[in-house]
């Protein structure tokens, strides 16, 4: 090999997991094949996706690049831009399908919450780390504010989906920052306790969508249409599937948002139980790295990115699945590195960048 | 010291961290087995059932309405066809204001005060969920139009639908009938013959006439395509297709130009006529005048146009040949002279002495004959040739009711014909029992006089006179009167003839059939009742006339038709066939308050004949002169 291509090589793949890299490229292919038959063979959105994960990979790697401590130093301007933004959304978002989500900043749309996505348990974790000497009951509280006030914020928007995933993240910050078993135990209690409380504050459409869940035959126009399709598209696929490009239920539309929240019910009719269980082996094989990754971070920030990015892709890929196997209820959560979307598949990648800068920093960090 | 306790605290620290790891892997593991299983779940043990559903989901069956049989003449001349036509339709339960709707589509295609006429009876006769035509027969420019704003009227489609067509229109009506929209009570017939899956997609069926009781054949069987559809019910593609059948293609009795030569010869006269072919009972005309356009029902009628024709009072929706009962006056007489002589009460030179009034014994009432003063001496053959009223009262009086009955009910009168077409009625031949069944009262032996000449209870339908004729004709051999000739199978091309028609022959000696027909042979010569039937022609007709009168003359009063309304002058009858020695026609004729039977149906019947027997036209249009024959 000429020495200017190894050099290029080495510096391009110096930081790069390759074993995460190689589960990942596998999954974002099979979600290339599945996109291009939820598409209806439409190679003009695959190619956009083409272009989102190309973009994203360039995001990951130049995360991969950037050693912890310097990640750390984004954490607080990141947050505080993130719920500046937040609040300029509350105040004067843009309107799309009932819900305020985008701020329009003139030149571009943005969405703060994804911003938020990486900014909470960044901040956590920067937060923990830098109070790593002496943890004590007054940092969980004010690690408790941190996290409530952009989720809170979010849930108002309203994006349930979005909420429960930040909050997710932030709380296994939390949970590996080493937050006693007294209070989890405690705050599981106090979580039921006030699941009435939770449930006045809900949007009547956030409210219909629970009661779908349990019953979903009660309303099979409305708001029980979504799982019932998605349940009979899963359902028929059966233990084989029907075959790439060979299922009905989404080229016939009969479910709904098929190349984006509900992609995994066209995987799974198209690719049956068997298809179903290599995903979650691939999912399985991401999140083992992940978590092995973490158990060897060298210092309290990384252990807690680690952990909660991977804990939080995991949320990901389990919300988003039992969504649409019936047993959770439909929330606008994507699944991992399948889903249509420039979005989620930058934060997903840019996650798996810190996840790799974690793993090929550490010896610089001992040294 | 405090180094070692950092140092303790940093691996227990880290111990604990792993715990949380080990316990999250824990917790991974747990819920992804708790997806494996739920996919387990839907994907094995509930797959059957969801394949089902997404079956059910994706899959419609569209009908293929056939086309419904064509409908032919004896000689292969088309009488009802189908041709293929863009609507305008509307559904009405998908539009909120139907008035407007309409008026903004008259913006780009025309639509005519009748069309919405016709639209409103369709909308009252039918479910708001069916799509109704509001115009039929769109030009390719209207339907372009209207196709570029289409996305202005939803709820409103344009289809292209086979209609009916009844080229000879009023000619074939009476038995042809028509097809219409299929309305509540079709649908529950439907239903109760278990064709409901047949007629999926059909929306006319026959309601009269042929049309109706050839329902069955002409229909076809429904094809239907298996098609792939989107959650939005649209058609993606075809999986699979099974073709429809078209309706048996039906031939006809019915000689078209002979009917069309008997519809022309009545001329604005009213009434009815049925000719058939005594050898076998095929029907070669049938005509009911006036009659109505029956292509009017097709594309449905509108209320103005349908309250015209059942209110007329010329009643054109009335089928004079089937629907209406006639007493069948003197035609009825070769019938009374048969039983006579049958039943030995008379022979056939057995005279009696007219003098213009018969009386029963011990009763003051005179049953004139029709000639004051009377015919003098009359026997079996001047009865019929000059039509004597008083031998027919006296041999009525000498057989009795109830022999009359059972004798001429031989030719088919007092029940119905069996023709196959509906709509049929089964006049009156009465009898002691009858009339306690149906009066509630005894049988007086003045009941039976004026049953001698075609009066009184008595009571025939046009077909049952040609019926009775075509016994007569055939020296006594009845076939059942019939229309279809055969039915053709458009599928496999397969011809089938209608079973031979033949009901009975009846026992009566040839001896006796001959007298008749001698008889009936010299009404048509000079010195008849309807010389002008035989006036010259090359064969022998044998004929009878018959007068039926409207209203009653009072005794001792005289029936003098000009001094009568026109509506309320004596039904015209005869009864003829020919050649007489070999019978191939045989026909009967009413004409309402048409007078003499020889007058104004003879100049028919012989029209008649003449084409059918000589294949001669008739002159231009026949001089209904009143020349001065023999009143009957």
């Amino acid at each position: 090999m000429h020495p200017l291509i190894r050099r290029l090589h080495r510096t391009l793949s110096h930081h790069i997991d390759s074993f995460l890299l190689i589960c990942t490229m596998i999954l974002i292919s099979l979600g290339l094949a599945v996109l291009f038959s939820a598409s209806d063979e439409n190679l003009v959105k695959v190619g956009s996706q083409v272009v989102n994960i190309t973009v994203a990979c360039v995001v990951m790697w130049a995360i991969a690049n950037v050693p912890p401590h310097q990640l750390m130093r984004f954490a607080l301007p990141l947050y505080v831009a993130g719920l500046v933004l937040l609040i300029g959304v509350a105040l004067f978002g843009e309107i799309s399908n009932g819900a305020r989500r985008w701020l329009n900043l003139g030149i571009t749309r943005i969405q703060p919450s994804e911003l938020m996505k990486i900014a909470v348990p960044l901040m956590l974790a920067w937060y923990f780390d830098r109070h790593e000497s002496a943890l004590g009951l007054k940092n969980y509280a004010i690690a408790a504010v941190i996290l409530l006030v952009p989720v809170l914020l979010i849930a108002r928007q309203p994006d349930l989906g979005t909420a429960i995933l930040i909050a997710s993240s932030g709380f296994f910050v939390l949970f590996f920052a080493g937050l006693s078993w007294k209070i989890l135990g405690g705050l599981f209690v106090s979580g039921l306790a006030s699941l009435p409380i939770l449930w006045s504050v809900l949007h009547d459409y956030q409210r219909k969508r629970l009661l779908t869940l349990l019953d979903p035959s009660q309303d099979p126009l409305g708001a029980g249409y979504h799982t019932i399709q998605s349940m009979i598209a899963v359902g028929s696929g059966g233990p084989f599937g029907k075959g790439w490009l060979h299922g009905t239920q989404a080229h016939l539309d009969f479910l709904p948002e098929h190349t984006t929240d509900f992609i995994f019910a066209v995987f799974s009719e198209e690719f049956g139980l068997i298809g179903n269980l290599f995903l979650i082996f691939l999912y399985s094989l991401v999140i083992a790295r992940g978590l092995s990754i973490a158990a060897r971070a060298p210092t309290l920030f990384s252990r807690l990115m680690a952990g909660s990015i991977t804990m939080t892709f995991f949320t990901y890929c389990f919300v988003n699945m039992g969504m649409v196997s019936g047993i959770l209820p439909v929330v606008g959560v994507p699944l991992p590195l399948i889903s249509y979307g420039g979005t989620s598949m930058v934060t997903m990648l840019l996650g798996f960048g810190i996840l790799m800068s974690i793993h090929t920093h550490k010896k610089l960090v001992k040294t | 010291m405090k180094e070692k306790v950092e140092i303790r605290d940093h691996q227990r620290e880290m111990r604990a961290y792993r715990l949380r790891l080990s316990l999250s892997a824990g917790f991974i593991l747990v819920f992804f087995l708790l997806l494996v299983s739920r996919f387990f779940y839907l994907q094995v043990v509930q797959h059957e059932h969801f394949k089902t559903l997404a079956e059910n989901n994706r899959i419609s069956i569209v009908p293929i309405t056939p086309n419904r049989g064509l409908i032919l003449d004896r000689n292969g001349t088309v009488l009802a066809r189908n041709f293929s036509a863009y609507t305008l339709e509307i559904t009405p339960s998908k539009i909120k204001n139907l008035n407007k709707t309409i008026d903004e589509l008259s913006k780009y295609i025309e639509i005519s005060p009748s069309d919405k006429r016709r639209f409103r009876r369709l909308l009252d006769d039918s479910h708001s969920f069916e799509s109704l035509p509001i115009r039929t027969r769109l030009k390719d420019e209207e339907v372009a139009r209207f196709a570029v704003n289409n996305f202005r009227f939803p709820g409103v489609e344009i289809h292209a639908r086979l209609f009916r067509q009844y080229p000879d229109g009023e000619l074939t009506s009476p038995f042809l009938g028509y097809i219409g929209r299929i309305n509540d009570d079709d649908l529950d017939k439907i239903d109760a013959a278990g064709d409901t899956a047949n007629y999926k997609g059909t929306d006319y069926i026959g309601k009269m006439g042929i049309e109706q009781s050839f329902e069955k054949q002409l229909h076809g069987t429904t094809g239907f395509d298996e098609v792939e559809v989107d959650s939005g019910g649209r058609e993606v593609r075809t999986l699979s297709r099974t073709p429809p059948i078209s309706g048996d293609i039906l031939t006809l009795t019915i000689d078209s130009k002979l009917q069309e030569i008997a519809e022309k010869a009545f001329g604005d006269f009213r009434g009815a006529l049925v000719a058939i072919d005594p050898n076998n009972g095929e029907i070669l005309a049938l005509v009911s005048k006036p009659g109505f356009d029956p292509n009017l029902f097709v594309e449905g009628i509108d209320s103005q146009t349908w309250a015209a024709l059942n209110n007329s009072p010329d009643k054109p929706l009335l089928n004079r040949a089937l629907h209406a009962e006639y007493p069948p006056g003197s035609t009825f007489k070769p019938f009374m002279a048969l039983a006579g002589l049958q039943l030995q009460a008379r022979s056939p030179t057995d005279t009696i002495s007219d003098p213009g009034y018969f009386e029963l014994p011990g009763q003051s009432h005179h049953y004139r004959d029709w000639k004051p003063g009377g015919h003098g001496m009359v026997d079996l053959h001047k009865s019929i040739v000059v039509s004597c009223d008083t031998y027919y009262y006296g041999l009525a009086n000498l057989l009795g009711i109830d022999k009359i009955h059972d004798f001429i009910s031989q030719f088919g009168f007092g029940k119905k014909t069996g023709i196959d077409i509906g709509g049929e009625l089964s006049g009156v031949l009465p009898s002691a029992e009858w009339k306690m069944k149906r009066y509630k009262q005894k049988w007086y032996a003045g009941d039976t006089v004026p049953v001698g000449i075609g009066q009184g209870y008595d009571l025939a339908t046009p077909l049952q006179l040609a019926f009775a004729t075509s016994i007569l004709a055939s020296d006594g051999t009845a076939y059942k009167p019939h229309l279809v000739e055969s039915i053709r199978n458009s599928k496999t091309g397969k011809m089938e003839k209608t079973a031979s028609a033949f009901l009975y022959k009846l026992d009566i000696d040839p001896n006796y059939l001959a007298d008749v027909r001698s008889a009936m042979i010299d009404v048509t010569k000079p010195g008849g009742t309807a010389p002008r039937v035989g006036e010259g022609a090359p064969y022998e007709v044998a004929a009878k006339t018959g007068t039926a009168q409207v209203i009653g003359i009072k005794q001792g009063e005289k029936y003098v038709a000009s001094n009568i309304q026109e509506r309320y002058r004596d039904h015209a009858l005869l009864i003829a066939y020919a050649p007489a020695d070999h019978p191939r026609i045989a026909l009967a004729i009413l004409v309402e308050n048409g007078g003499h039977g020889g007058t104004t149906a003879g100049p028919i019947a012989r029209q008649l004949m003449d084409y059918y027997l000589l294949g001669k036209l008739p002159q231009d249009k026949v001089n209904q002169e009143k020349i001065d024959a023999p009143a009957d």
